[in-house]
This record gives structure tokens, sequence and C-alpha cells, in this order.
């Protein structure tokens, strides 16, 4: 117990830096899904292979591999960045954002046809009938998978330790090497304050969920 | 269905959207040859650097890379599911006194990267990488597994379980004789392709130095010399996107095939391999 | 479907087969690569102790990291190579144990201690610094080398010469490793933390960090594989990282024996002979033996 309140610092630096790489690849990932989604059920074939690719790619590559490729290959093709969260937020928001796309467009599958066909039959064309009609009840439907998959997105983060990024997993790492006779201390520490940023999602996925299952 | 959104593209359409397709096609191919065009001048395709792919002990270490993989994902797979359905079991138990201990229990492993379980159990058990690797991914897809069978046994009609109380079952045989079978039958579909997680989940033993595909590849790149590591890393990439794609196939294959025996139906393939979908979590009757 | 069935059948196939061909190299052993010392033919010893037992064993389990190049790595053939692994051969070959009958395992540096308690391994040999926390744990014999952290920068790099050179720039080395605790406490580098030391090389190359920090004999075997990109910044090394050989603690006639062992190598040339066929290769200056600390 003693070591966990000694390091409370480091806890709560590395809880700021895993809340940080969590927010804004979840942003840019729902943005990025989002138009996936879109481009995966557009007219326009071209659109249609360049989602399905990315997101069968992405969704089938380990997200070491994504890391791996972000933080080691880019760098070689020219794209430099003096900061290391930029790779990790490139990987996990690639990443993130092919399972946003598939949660989406499932989200879209299920709005009823007749949606869909009254929108088409006033007179809506097809950008008017996504973004009036169809995403906004998709959106309903898919919000709690979308939680689910950003809770996995916190727990993802814990790779970027690895690659260079010092967040809540590196500190645990650090700080368990630093205190070897309370390993398991630190460890249930660092597990604490994931659930602390996991357990609430979690609630707040059932909580929608049953709000939205009465409401349709 | 998607053709419900928008109309048979007439002649203008089809014309604008062909271009687009080749426009886009174009772009993309342009970004792909700049990609490689760079790789190139960096001498990433001189042939020597290609040319320890010729070399047998290269292709051994990395078969063994893979063999390593494989093995912990089967095992934690083969461990892991029928801890799922136990767990399963205890969480929609009657009993508060089981079931909310479960719940909890289920929601900790959830909650938790799996990285941090190997970590945990390799440092403070004191174990081989290859336990914890084990141990880690055994930890997290139980409660997963649990989940995804929970989820098919509340989708099943709420007949089945009462036929099967009406006939004189008691509640645990009706789970186990009629509702469980059905409901992994069901699910079939998210179980395979949790599969798919559990095996990109193996890579996460680089970080704790068990010897599968990926550390594998740095090792031998550490070896070689770092000028190997770019051939060396794209193969590996390219294996784990083969394997992975083939068992997501299987999960779409078990989904299409379908099944006659079961009063559902067979469920999709979840959309988000990476955390399953589930209904209601309204605690079970 | 019936060419999906073949494709199916055939992934497995080539799963089984790739099983089968970790299984039997896991299982084939082949002749150390670099030296067999002369093994003791029948040694005695006295009953009941560790050495008797693994003496009669004819087999000993050594602990070795398998990613310290000139140490402890791990070569193509599945099976490790470097100094360390020398002076594994040399232990086992005074008990009458053949190089070929060592079962070597890879200890990373967080379960070196776990795998000693628990009786995984005999001994490990594992770029292991002995200090006190450790020897609550686990005995220490040797050291056998005194390694030292150093920093290691790119080769047109002029900024960096002592470690105080660091303050406030971007270094990397493992995450939890004691190099990064040192470089992070004592000298406020902003610490860029990797999963192994070869995969700082790359941040280092693109300049996105100003040096990489570790002991300087793994660092000597990256700039021996690179010597147009890669220099030390300095050959003075800014800790000392005595190397010992790790085992149960408290069993001090083994300790005892592995010390002997240890002055008689420093005495009949064995101990260089393992420094030339290794870490030789790069650090030409072979070291003396350190003087043994018996406690």
């Amino acid at each position: 117990m003693e070591v966990i309140i000694e390091n409370l610092p480091l806890y709560w630096e590395g809880l700021l830096r895993t809340l940080f790489l969590s927010v804004v690849s979840g942003i840019i990932a729902l943005i990025l899904g989002t138009l996936l989604a879109a481009a995966r059920v557009s007219p326009v074939a071209a659109l249609r292979g360049f989602s399905t690719v990315y997101v069968e790619i992405l969704r089938n590559t380990p997200l070491t591999i994504a890391f791996f490729f972000a933080a080691i290959v880019l760098p070689r093709l020219g794209v430099t960045f003096q900061q290391f969260e930029v790779a990790a937020i490139i990987a996990l928001s690639a990443y993130t954002a092919a399972f946003i796309a598939e949660a989406v467009r499932s989200g879209v599958n299920s709005v009823p046809l007749g949606q869909a066909e009254a929108a088409r039959s006033i007179g809506m064309n097809f950008g008017q009938v996504l973004n009036l009609i169809i995403l906004p009840q998709a959106l309903r439907t898919v919000i709690p998978p979308l939680i689910n998959i950003l809770i996995a997105l916190v727990k993802n983060s814990s790779v970027a330790g690895a690659f260079f990024v010092l967040e809540l997993f590196g500190y645990g790492r650090q700080m368990a090497n630093a205190n070897g006779d309370q390993v398991m201390a630190v460890l249930l520490g660092v597990a604490f304050f994931y659930l602390l940023l996991t357990i609430p999602l979690g609630i707040l996925a059932s909580t929608v969920e049953r709000k939205v299952a009465i409401a349709r | 269905m998607t053709s419900v959104l928008y109309d048979v593209p007439g002649p203008k359409a089809r014309r604008v959207s062909l271009i687009g397709s080749v426009v886009g096609t174009v772009l993309i191919l342009g970004l792909l040859a700049w990609i490689g065009m760079t790789l190139a001048q960096q001498g990433i395709f001189e042939g020597r650097r290609w040319a320890i792919f010729t070399r047998g002990d290269v292709w051994t270490l990395l078969a063994n890379g893979l063999g390593a993989t494989l093995t912990a994902a089967a095992l934690a797979a083969v461990i892991a599911f029928p801890l799922g359905l136990m767990f399963c079991l205890l969480r929609i138990s009657l009993v508060a006194w089981i079931r909310i201990p479960a719940r909890v229990v289920l929601e900790f492993l959830r909650g938790m990267p799996v990285v941090l379980m190997m970590l945990f159990v390799l440092l403070v058990f004191g174990t081989s990488s290859f336990v914890a690797v084990v141990a880690g991914l055994v930890l997290y897809n139980t409660a997963i597994f649990a989940e995804i069978i929970r989820a098919g046994i509340q989708s099943l009609p709420k007949g089945q379980r009462e036929a099967g109380l009406t006939i004189g079952l008691t509640s645990f045989q009706s789970r186990m004789l009629i509702e469980l079978p059905q409901a992994v039958r069901r699910m079939m579909p998210s179980l395979v392709a949790q599969l798919v997680v559990l095996l990109k989940d193996t890579s996460l033993g680089y970080i704790v130095a068990y010897g599968e595909l990926l550390r594998a590849v740095q090792v031998m790149a550490d070896f070689l010399g770092n000028a190997f590591l770019f051939p060396i890393f794209f193969v590996a990439a390219a294996i784990y996107i083969v394997i992975n794609i083939c068992v997501s196939r299987l999960a779409i294959w078990i989904e299409r095939r379908g099944s006659t025996k079961t009063a559902g139906g067979v469920a999709k393939a979840p959309t988000a391999v990476v955390a399953p979908e589930l209904p209601d979590v309204r605690e079970s009757k | 479907m019936k060419a999906f069935m073949t494709r199916r059948k055939s992934f497995f196939v080539a799963a089984t087969a790739a099983l089968a061909l970790s299984l039997s190299a896991c299982g084939g052993t082949t002749p150390g690569t670099t030296s067999d010392p002369t093994v003791a033919d029948k040694p005695t010893f006295a009953a009941g102790t560790t050495m008797a037992k693994l003496s009669a064993a004819g087999t000993i389990k050594i602990g070795t990291k398998y990613d310290q190049p000139l140490f402890g790595q791990v070569g193509l053939d599945g099976k490790p190579v470097g100094f360390d692994v020398e002076m594994g051969k040399l232990i086992a070959a005074k008990l009458g144990i053949a190089a070929d009958k060592i079962e070597w395992s890879e200890t990373v540096s967080a379960n070196r201690e776990p795998f000693i308690e628990q009786g995984k391994v005999d001994i490990v040999i594992a770029t292991y610094t002995i200090n006190d926390k450790r020897k609550q744990v686990v005995s220490f014999a040797g050291p056998y080398y005194e390694a030292g952290q150093a920093l290691m920068v790119n080769k047109d790099n002029t900024s960096i010469t002592k470690p105080e050179d660091v303050a406030g720039k971007k270094v990397c080395s493992v995450t939890g490793s004691t190099p990064a605790a040192t470089i992070v406490d004592k000298y406020k580098a902003e610490l860029v933390p990797a999963a192994t030391y070869s995969a700082c090389l790359e941040p280092l190359r693109n300049k996105q960090v100003e040096a990489i920090t570790t002991d300087n004999v793994i660092l000597a075997g990256f700039v021996d594989k690179e010597p147009d990109a890669f220099k030390l910044a300095s050959d003075q090394t800014f800790t000392k990282e005595p190397y010992g050989i790790g085992l149960k603690k408290d069993d001090t006639e083994f300790r005892n024996w592995i010390n002997d062992q240890l002055e008689a190598f420093g005495k009949d040339g064995s101990y260089k002979k393992a420094w030339e066929a290794t870490a030789g290769s790069v650090i030409k200056t072979a070291p003396e033996l350190p003087a043994i600390k018996r406690y």
C-alpha cells in the first residue's frame, strides 16, 4: 500500500498520459471510423473497396504491428515527429477506426429499411439520407458497442508503454523495477487506475444500452 | 440493403462514380508508389536484404515464432473456453451470492489490459514468459467468452427455458441441456471471431519476452543487424494478417452456413471483434 | 464453399507443420558454435552439495539473456552465444557436464530472481549486476566482469560527451531497467522507453532521441554492427555494474566453489579465451578478472 501512496505522482502522470492518448485517439478514430463506414455503403465503388480493404487489414493486424509501423517504419518514410505520442496516436486511431467503422456499418444495417425508403421517397439524396435519417438512428444503436470499443482503446493504449511513450503501463513497469520487493502492490495499483477509467465507461455503456432498448 | 440508400445510378452518376473510382485508385496507387520509392531510396529493397529469405534457418526461426504464437493461442483458447462456460453459469446464477462475485470478477478481468495481466503473472508469480502469456490470455478471454455465451443465452427465445422447466428439468438441467448448447452454437461466429483477438493478443508476448513471432523478428534483426529489420518485419506482418483473415473468414463462413438446430438461428459475426457486442446487461431471471 | 474448405484445410496443415517444426527444433541439440571447453572427467564432490547433485545429474539449467549482443544472444540456430554463455560452459565443464548437456533458458531482467528462487534454473549468468537489493533474495558468485553505464549517440553528435549533457534531452532505454532509472533520477534526462535496446536504434538514427543508454558492453555491440552510424559518447562509464553469477540464496558451498573456478579461469587463460571468442571481437583489450568478492 505504502509504495502506491509514495508513487502517487507517477501514477497520476501515467493516468493523465493514458487518458490523453485515449481521448485524442478516440476522437480521431470516431471521425475516421464514421467516414469509413459511410464510404463502405456509398455508391462509389472505389470508396467501398478502399474502406473494405482498410477495415479488413487493420482489424486483422496485431496492435503491436501497427505500433511498430507507426513508430519505426513511418519515420523511415520521412514522417518524423519529435513527440512519440504522435506515433502512438496514429497507431491507436488507425487501428480503432477499423473497429468503429464496422460497428457503425452494422448500426446502419440495423436501421429498418422503411426509414431509408421513406427518406428517399421524399426526395432526399444519398448524403441527406445518411446524415439526417440513417446515421442519427444508427449512432443510437451503436453507442453501446462504440463504448466497448473505447474501453478496449483505453486498455490498448498500454501497448504504447513498450513503444517510446511513458503512460500508465510504462510507469508501472518502471515502478515495479524500482520496488522489486513490492511488485504485487505496484501492479495492483496500476490495475486500479485502469479500472478507474474502464469501469465507469462500462457502466455508461450498460446504462445507455438500457435507455436505447426502451426508446425503440 | 445498402442499395436502398441511393438510386440505381444513372449514366451521369455512373460516369461521375467511375471517374471518382479511377481518380481514387490512382491516388492510392500513387501513395503506395511513393511509399515504395521512398523505401527503395533507403535501400530497403536491395537484394541482399531479402536474400536472407533463401536461408533455411531464417524460416526455421520464423516457423518457431509462429509455432510459439499458435501454441500459446491454442492452449489459451482451450483453457479459457470451459472456464468461460463456467463463469457464464455463475454469472447468471439465480443465487445472488454466486452471481454478484462472479460479475465483479468478470468486470475486473474485462477492464484490465491483457499485457498488464501478463506482466503481473510474470513478475508476481515468477513464471516463465510462456506461462505468463497463456495466463494473461486465459484470464482475459475467460471473461470475454463468458460474456459472449451469456449474450447467447439471453438472446434465446424465452420459451426454450420455460419449456425445459415445464417438462420437469431443474433450472441447472435446463441451462446445461437446453440453453447452453444452443447459446454456444448461436454465438459460434462471435466465439471464433474472438479467437482472432486472442491470436492477435499473443503478440503482446513481445513485451514480456515470450519468443512468439514478433519477438522472433526482433531477435533475428538483433542478430543479423538492423538492416534486415524491415524485410523480416514485412514478412511477419504478412503472416499475421493472412492467418487472422483466414480465421475471420471461418467466422463469417460459420455465420453464413447458419444452423437449423437452434431456436434463434446463428447470430451474426460481431461487428466489433475487439469488444463483443452485448445485449442488455440486466440480470437474467 | 469448396474452395474455402480446402483453404482452411491447407491452413491447418501449415499450422501443424509449423508446430512440428518448432517442436523438433526445440528437441534437437546442436553442438556449441563457439568453443567447447574440456570437460572434467568424473569430478568428485562432497556428498550433499549442489555440485555433487548437478554432476551426478549430468545436466545443469542455466538462465541467460537472449537479446544482449556479445554476452547472451540467441543465434539463428536457436542457441544462445556470447561471453555469459561461455562462462556457463566453463563452469558446466568443471562439473563434468558437456556443453550440449546444458539446458539454456531465457531469463529477462524481470524474472531472474524468481527463477532462481523457484529452482527453474540452477544458476543465472545474464549481465546480472550484483547489488544489495538483489542480495537479499539471491546469492552472487563473482563478479566475473565489470561493466558500466554509458551513452551511445549518432556519429555526428558532438554535443553529448558526458552524462551531464543529457539533462532535459530525450534518451532511449528499456522500460523498467536500472540504467533507465539512473539516467532519469541522477542526470534528469527525459526517458523514452522501449521494449528492447535494439528497438532504440531506429529512433536514434532518425534523431528522435539524442542518445541510448545502458551498459557499455551492450552499446559496444551496436556500434560494432554499424560503426558508420553510431559511436559511444565517451569511453568513460559513469556507473559500475559488476556482473555476478546468481544462485540460490545461502548456498555458500556452491558460491565458494564457483568463485574458486572463476579464479582458476583467470589464471589458466580460459577466461581470456572466452572473452576473445565473443566480446573480444569488438572490445579488443581483454579485461582482467575483477577481484572476486567473497561474502
